[in-house]
């Protein structure tokens, strides 16, 4: 149901079934190159509570849309590309939010390990329990999407509050696992420049944290919200142009040592 | 024994002393390289200069519809034309095919009203002086037709076999170029003339040919040493430096050039070659590495501006005027060691100093055991220029044998100095299919090819019944394309012998019956159609198929989807197993091809409706390429799809296309490479045979095609050579844009 142009809240429980061996599947895409490390099958899952008011992927928030796939599946077609993955590259689970199917992803990621094949969740950092810690424990690398480090305009943004994200970060900082950072950089609603400086104090001192990577907003996703009859709220903000993503960059590189733009 | 200058016998001695062995010379002497592209040097101002004349010249070229002048009154031999210049104060390497830069020149023995034609389009007239000597001598092309049966004819004419070497040059013939400089003529001559001596006993057909063949050798290599002394070069002593080395293998490469007028006529396998010397240069202080780079910049400069004489027609099939000037760079010794050198950058280096080109056509042998900073190199230059292809060099040495090969035209293997290859164009498979369900009749005329062939009678095909005809059609086939290729052959030695190039090359080397198929994708799909889906033929009055209709989906090839990609397989092992039932003329290896070069619009365009759904005169897919996309599953299935194809049943090589957007291979430029680096390792490693890798936006290629004038070297890989882009027809420049560009979204 959509309310104010948006999917309203739904219930997610049944998305994390520990009997399961399906996972809720968006799309796969095989050749991935911009989620994680070297060349990678990026498996999309369905399902998502955040209501990013720039989401690419709104098709993605429905936790009753897409298609199953058994996880055996998933691992033979994971198979069949591991020549592709050479040293750094491998599957990454992003979605939608991964989170939400965590105990399914354990087996996935149990089963790829078992194949030799590398794991990267890309996640929003949710909710933490765990069933979430343990699938992090078997995740390579942990890409965590910070929308703002504000609390008030990250409910502005997503619908929802930031704090379990940080709970997610921490809890990967104190098991001493790699992890990224990515930013979505959007004109006006994520781009002030004291929420990026306290973003980066917070992270400043994070051992775990390798890389930043910040994610210039692109409205390429417009004509999916259309298609599902929701609002797209950000119809008149721009991408970021070169200048502004150039400071952005120069203030996580303060903080960070390791900045890119995706 | 070889009399050496001083500086020869620095070099390591081995069997190359004592008989003519290139390849011992290379192995015993070459610097392999492991280090980065750091040490490269920019072009020098003598290099940029003579380039802006080749510009200009090629612009003159581009304005008076794709041909600068003609010499009308010469025929054209190694010693037709005295020395040309581009710009003698500025050349350190020379020499032309005419005595005028881009200047094309008559060789008519392939077949003389070609060339009238082609020089009547041009609005010019050969003199007749050249006509009349054709009143007293036979060409190939009349030749040929004099023995071609009325059955070779038909299929010919019904364009079930095309683009035949049967009214020009065949090419594809590759002269170990580098023997010139290592040996110089006398010491060539001399060996010619000891294999001649061995030539006696008993006269059978076979020797008697030999001893002419030799005969015609040397005197080639005395043409040769005369065209040399026109540039005031001294060919008749092995080359002393870097320079003449460079100078001495191009020297050799202009004489086939000037003599022959193939097809594709590639320059071997020469750059690891001529770092022995550019490295004993450099050693020793003679010359810097500025210098070195600019000998092979001159060099490549040459390469570029090689022409030929074509009709109309001929671009129909092989689009952008292409001469095929195929160097293969890297790949492994076969005792382990890298061949890749320094030389081997420098090739590359040309690209950026002279820009992007398609010629020569620069093929990297790949090998997943490949210095890292060569791989890195060679995939930024993809990135950077499109204009390189690979191979995979670990699947060749294993197949066939040798680590010192070229690539002759576009893909195929090739045993330099030992081994040469019979040009076979290709055979039309959807065609042949087409006639397989339609009683052996082809699709639009209606013509009656093939006997025996049962009349499908079911409203939906039955796919045991079009396999058990289609199986008949490609025997049948099989057997005609067989004694044309030999017919092609025994003519071409006989009327249009490359003795210039064949100087170079061992007096009784092996052969390669290269056999080529186009549209096995088409093939892959049809059949999958019918044995998974509901294929309705829909039939005109006379019986014969127009259209298809293709109820519910099935399998399509490009999705490494099992049971589609093993119809593709299946079909090569059977065709590539008919042909080589049949004996070669001169005893050659029969191999095939999947490779269509830039045919496949004309191929395309005349062929009906296939089961697949095509529609009649669309396009085929280029090479071994998934049809336009069909392939839906991403880059890596397609690819998947492609590699599975075995080389072993098509052993002249397996044509890939593969056009990536930019930002699909990475979001900036140190992942790209990577990716790139690692997507070629995994393509090969799964036993992939060859990839032409584009790395290009499809907004460039439609700006291009609108504004031309705007990209005049803007470079493309097209299925085994790289065209320049606006110097395609109209109609090919779109069915590349139509090709399926992987890209993210």
């Amino acid at each position: 149901m959509i309310k104010d142009g948006l999917l309203v809240a739904q219930k997610v429980e049944q998305l994390n079934s520990e009997a399961s061996n399906r996972l809720r599947v968006h799309s796969i895409e095989t050749f991935g190159t911009h989620d994680g490390p070297g060349i990678r099958m990026v498996v999309f899952v369905q399902g998502c509570q955040f209501r990013c008011l720039y989401c690419a992927n709104p098709d993605t928030m429905d936790v009753k849309g897409g298609h199953f796939l058994e996880i055996e599946e998933l691992v033979e077609r994971a198979i069949k590309q591991r020549s592709y993955f050479g040293k750094k590259g491998g599957v990454t689970v992003s979605g939608g939010e991964p989170l939400l199917q965590r105990s399914i992803l354990k087996k996935l990621f149990n089963r790829l390990h078992e194949e030799g094949v590398n794991t990267v969740l890309d996640s929003n950092g949710r909710l933490i329990d765990q069933q979430a810690k343990d699938l992090l424990e078997v995740t390579d690398l942990l890409m965590l999407d910070v929308k703002h480090f504000n609390n008030e305009w990250h409910k502005k943004l997503t619908g929802l509050s930031n704090v379990n994200t940080f709970k997610v970060a921490e809890h990967r900082e104190s098991t001493g696992k790699p992890m990224w950072l990515r930013y979505v950089l959007v004109p006006g609603w994520s781009d002030q420049e004291e929420h990026l400086h306290e973003l980066g104090n917070h992270f400043k001192d994070y051992k775990t944290i390798e890389r930043v990577e910040i994610l210039p907003y692109h409205q390429l996703g417009v004509h999916k919200w259309e298609a599902l009859g929701m609002e797209y709220k950000l119809k008149d903000v721009s991408p970021p142009d070169a200048q502004k993503v150039e400071k952005t960059a120069s203030i996580f590189m303060s903080y960070f040592k390791d900045v890119r733009v995706n | 024994m070889l009399n050496l200058s001083r500086e020869v016998l620095a070099l390591r001695e081995g069997d190359w002393n004592k008989r003519i062995d290139v390849r011992d010379f290379v192995t015993l002497n070459v610097t392999p390289y492991y280090g980065d592209a750091s040490f490269l040097a920019g072009a020098t101002e003598r290099t940029k200069q003579l380039w802006q004349i080749c510009i200009a010249a090629m612009k003159e070229e581009r304005e008076r519809n794709g041909c600068r002048a003609i010499d009308t009154e010469t025929i054209s031999g190694i010693t037709s034309h005295g020395p040309g210049y581009i710009n003698k104060e500025l050349e350190v390497i020379m020499g032309l095919q005419t005595d005028e830069l881009l200047k094309r020149a008559m060789k008519p023995f392939g077949g003389i009203r070609v060339v009238e034609g082609a020089v009547a389009e041009k609005g010019q007239q050969v003199t007749q002086r050249v006509k009349e000597i054709f009143d007293y001598t036979k060409d190939h092309n009349n030749a040929v037709f004099a023995a071609y049966d009325e059955e070779i004819r038909n299929y010919r004419s019904q364009g079930i076999l095309t683009g035949l070497p049967d009214n020009y040059a065949r090419g594809r013939i590759i002269g170990d170029y580098r023997r010139l400089a290592l040996y110089g003529i006398d010491r060539l001559i001399e060996a010619k003339e000891e294999d001649k001596r061995l030539v006696d006993g008993e006269m059978t057909e076979h020797k008697i040919r030999l001893r002419e063949e030799i005969t015609d050798q040397i005197i080639a290599l005395k043409d040769i040493r005369k065209m040399g002394s026109m540039y005031g070069l001294d060919l008749s002593r092995p080359a002393q430096n870097a320079r003449e080395a460079v100078q001495w293998v191009y020297m050799a490469y202009l004489a086939a050039v000037k003599e022959q007028d193939g097809a594709a006529m590639s320059l071997g396998n020469v750059s690891s070659f001529l770092d022995v010397y550019i490295e004993r240069d450099l050693a020793e202080g003679f010359i810097t590495e500025e210098e070195a780079q600019e000998f092979i910049d001159q060099f490549v400069m040459k390469l570029r501006m090689v022409r030929h004489l074509r009709p109309e027609a001929y671009d129909e099939i092989f689009g952008g005027d292409p001469t095929w000037v195929t160097e293969a760079i890297g790949g492994q010794f076969a005792d382990g060691r890298t061949k890749v050198t320094k030389t081997s950058f420098r090739f590359l280096q040309t690209l950026y100093n002279l820009g992007p080109s398609p010629e020569p056509n620069l093929t990297v042998l790949w090998s997943q055991d490949l210095p890292e900073g060569f791989k890195e190199f060679c995939a930024q230059v993809s990135i950077d220029t499109s204009s390189i292809q690979y191979e995979n060099d670990d699947l060749m040495r294993l197949v066939r044998g040798s680590d010192d090969y070229g690539i002759a035209c576009c893909v195929s293997y090739q045993e330099l100095g030992k081994r040469i290859q019979f040009f076979g164009a290709r055979v039309n498979l959807p065609k042949t299919l087409l006639m397989a369900l339609n009683e052996g009749r082809e699709e639009n005329a209606g013509a009656k090819l093939l006997e025996n062939i049962p009349s499908l009678e079911g409203e939906y095909l039955n796919y045991e019944e079009v396999m058990t005809n289609f199986k008949k059609s490609m025997v049948e086939v099989a057997r005609v394309y067989s004694k044309t290729m030999n017919i092609i052959h025994y003519m071409h030695d006989k009327y249009y012998y490359e003795k210039a190039q064949l100087a170079f090359v061992d007096s009784d080397p092996g052969i390669d019956m290269a056999y080529g198929i186009a549209g096995i994708s088409i093939i892959a799909d049809s059949l999958s159609a019918i044995k998974y889906g509901k294929v309705k033929a829909i039939r005109n009055e006379k019986g014969l198929t127009v259209d298809f209709k293709v109820e519910g989906d099935y399998p399509k090839f490009g999705n490494d989807d099992e049971r589609v990609d093993s119809i593709a397989r299946e079909i090569t092992k059977f065709f590539s197993e008919e042909l080589a039932k049949h004996k070669c003329y001169k005893n050659a290896f029969s191999t095939l091809s999947l490779l269509t070069i830039t045919s496949n619009v004309m191929y395309g365009k005349k062929t009906g409706a296939t089961p697949d759904g095509r529609k009649a005169g669309e396009a085929f897919a280029p090479g071994a390429n998934p049809m336009h996309g069909r392939d839906e599953h991403g880059a890596i299935a397609s690819l998947n799809s492609v590699a599975k194809l075995d080389y072993r049943d098509a052993q002249d090589g397996i044509s890939n296309t593969f056009s990536i957007v930019p930002k699909s291979l990475g979001s900036d430029r140190e992942d790209q490479t990577d990716n790139l680096v690692g997507l070629l390792d995994a393509y090969f490693r799964l036993n992939g045979h060859h990839l032409n890798v584009n790395v290009l936006n499809r907004e460039t290629l439609m700006d291009a095609y609108e504004h031309p004038e705007n990209y005049p070297q803007l470079t493309i890989r097209v299925s085994g050579y790289a065209v320049n882009f606006i110097r395609l027809s109209k109609a090919h420049q779109l069915e590349v844009i139509a090709r399926t560009f992987h890209e993210r979204m």
